[in-house]
């Protein structure tokens, strides 16, 4: 495998906003809705150049969910955009009912998602919106590594019919999956390696990655795989991996209870028992600061993700 | 012009819609009846006389008329003239609220009953669902109406106030809500629990069109909804203030909230039934 570099970074919300400009000249049923957050979710551009197919709703995120649900219903395929909280936790009644239990096309776009929110602080930092959404029957739930897989995974929700959870961020983020395929559902296997499987999504594979190079250089080898689709998970990737390396680490920006961890820990306790360590926000929310100051002191960093690969390791004997 | 109503006709099918609402309920021993028979010449309006469709049934509806129940619990008038305009059988009333049954305590699309569009029982969310449905159908080009029915203790949601707004700011004047004014609610009256004020002064002042009529009189309510057609395409949404009897048809059901949702015992359905003339056929 080549090296895993990077010389630009972009936030993972233009990726949004490019696949959606895209989706609109490509597919007429495509329509986007904001809830006064056309600018933060880099929706501009598809709204100028389809103002017809654009519905800003006001501040008014239960509306925009139930607009979205009735435009599905008479066979548009509508894109939500709004923060991640104002997506999930303000509406998930909406959700719930109008478009996970109706089977609603809608496909529900967030940005600002968890610390790397920043400054904002706590209030706007969801970290509760992938377990929220994940528990939800018929929803698909995504969320992305950089600024590529997010314009590439926009691009096939439109072709996956049912309710999606897309969930993505606000900071400048390294841009390393460029050309790289994207498959709802199938896992990404980044670095291969045999004492450790390190699964992460969205801004932590970055950091999954910088911890591997410092694994390496103390003698472990880490495999890194980036699942970006939390739901359906890729079981078979993850069994795969583990019957290599025997342990687990999770790596997440998200609240322990309901991430990612937590379904690789279901698949692996039903499946196959090994170690597992958890990278993820240990039931409190956050605060504001800068990004990496955030993920850092709330457990999030590359040398949490380092640690938590060396005690993985080391409970396995 | 209109098609004649024939009166006597629809009265006929709202006695038999009345029956089929206890017999259902009574079966199950669960449901709501009060709402269900209040709302009765409503359903037999719009599906007998006023909404233009196609009871082999798509989800999209391009170029029919399209109704989304918001109050879902009132789903036994709701199936009931489903399967009296067509939708399934009448045969299928019986499974009404059992175990595998398509006919939901509250409407589903899960089980793929024909003529339900979307979920709806958790209240406030149908009047932004029509609205979205409304503006598909704007995009289309598709010259068809869309209908919706709230409750009025509904108008406590925050969500309907959200969705008014929008509605009127987009001119989405293709839409034609009701509200069910009957003035009660689970806990007691309106004026009681939250009282909801002037609503028609209150969606007028949002930038709606409002009328009112009596719901409980099919003559009156098919020439309001009439009127509600021709109020479309001027840039308002049109709202029906449509005033009825909880419970009407059924004279120790009328005009009170007990009867919101419990079922009828043997010897009160079969009081009920005295008083509703089997005109249809029962299920």
């Amino acid at each position: 495998m080549t090296k895993l570099t990077y010389t630009e970074k972009k936030d993972t919300r233009s990726g949004f906003g490019d696949g959606l400009l895209e989706l609109g000249r490509t597919n007429p049923n495509v329509v986007g809705l904001c809830a006064d957050l056309i600018g933060s979710l880099k929706m501009g551009a598809f709204q100028k150049e389809f103002p017809d197919r654009f519905f800003q709703t006001g501040i008014a995120e239960a509306n925009m969910m139930g607009i979205a649900a009735g435009l599905a219903t008479a066979g548009k395929i509508p894109f939500t955009g709004t923060f991640a909280n104002f997506s999930t936790s303000r509406v998930y009644d909406q959700l719930r009912q109008s478009i996970a239990y109706s089977e609603k096309n809608v496909k529900v776009c967030a940005s600002h998602a968890g610390l790397t929110l920043g400054e904002d602080g706590a209030t706007h930092q969801v970290l509760e919106d992938i377990g929220m959404t994940k528990m939800l029957p018929n929803f698909t739930v995504i969320n992305p590594c950089d600024y590529h897989q997010t314009k590439a995974a926009t691009l096939a929700i439109a072709e996956h019919h049912g309710p999606v959870y897309l969930r993505f961020g606000r900071p400048s983020w390294p841009m390393f999956m460029e050309n790289k395929l994207f498959e709802i559902g199938k896992a990404i296997t980044l670095i291969e390696g045999g004492d450790v499987s390190i699964f992460a999504t969205g801004h932590m594979v970055w950091k999954a990655i910088e911890a591997e190079a410092i694994l390496s250089e103390q003698g472990i080898s880490a495999e890194i795989i980036n699942i970006h689709t939390i739901k359906p998970l890729d079981v078979n990737a993850i069994l795969k991996s583990i019957s290599k390396t025997r342990c687990v680490v999770s790596a997440e920006e998200h609240q322990i209870a309901g991430g990612l961890g937590e379904s690789i820990a279901q698949t692996i306790v039903t499946n196959d028992l090994v170690p597992q360590e958890f990278v993820a926000v240990n039931d409190q929310f956050g605060e504001s600061g800068k990004p990496e100051e955030l993920l850092d002191k709330y457990g999030l960093g590359v040398n949490d993700i380092v640690e938590k690969a060396k005690k993985a390791v080391a409970r396995k004997q | 012009m209109p098609n004649q109503p024939d009166i006597e006709n629809l009265q006929k099918t709202c006695s038999q819609v009345r029956r089929d609402i206890v017999r259902m309920v009574h079966a199950v021993q669960s449901g709501h009846p009060g709402g269900s028979l209040g709302c009765t010449e409503y359903f037999v309006a719009l599906y007998h006389h006023i909404m233009s469709f196609d009871p082999s049934f798509n989800m999209e509806g391009a170029s029919e008329d399209m109704f989304f129940l918001s109050n879902g619990h009132i789903s036994p008038v709701f199936y009931s003239t489903l399967a009296r305009s067509g939708f399934f059988e009448v045969s299928e009333l019986s499974t009404f609220r059992k175990i595998g049954t398509r006919l939901q305590g509250h409407p589903a699309t899960e089980e793929g009953l024909p003529g339900v569009r979307i979920a709806s029982g958790s209240l406030g969310q149908g009047l932004s669902v029509a609205s979205g449905v409304a503006l598909a159908k704007k995009i289309n080009g598709d010259d068809k109406h869309v209908f919706v029915l709230m409750g009025d203790g509904e108008q406590q949601e925050g969500q309907v106030w959200e969705a008014a707004m929008f509605a009127a700011h987009n001119k989405i004047d293709n839409l034609i809500a009701t509200i069910d004014y009957n003035g009660q609610q689970i806990d007691g009256s309106t004026d009681e629990v939250n009282a909801l004020g002037d609503l028609g002064s209150k969606y007028r002042s949002f930038g709606w069109e409002v009328l009112s009529c009596d719901g409980n009189d099919i003559g009156e309510l098919i020439d309001t909804l009439q009127t509600a057609k021709t109020k479309s395409g001027h840039g308002k949404p049109v709202l029906i203030l449509m005033k009825t009897e909880m419970g009407k048809g059924v004279d120790f059901m009328e005009g009170t909230h007990k009867w919101h949702g419990i079922a009828p015992n043997d010897e009160q359905l079969e009081n009920a039934l005295g008083q509703l003339e089997e005109t249809l056929g029962d299920y």
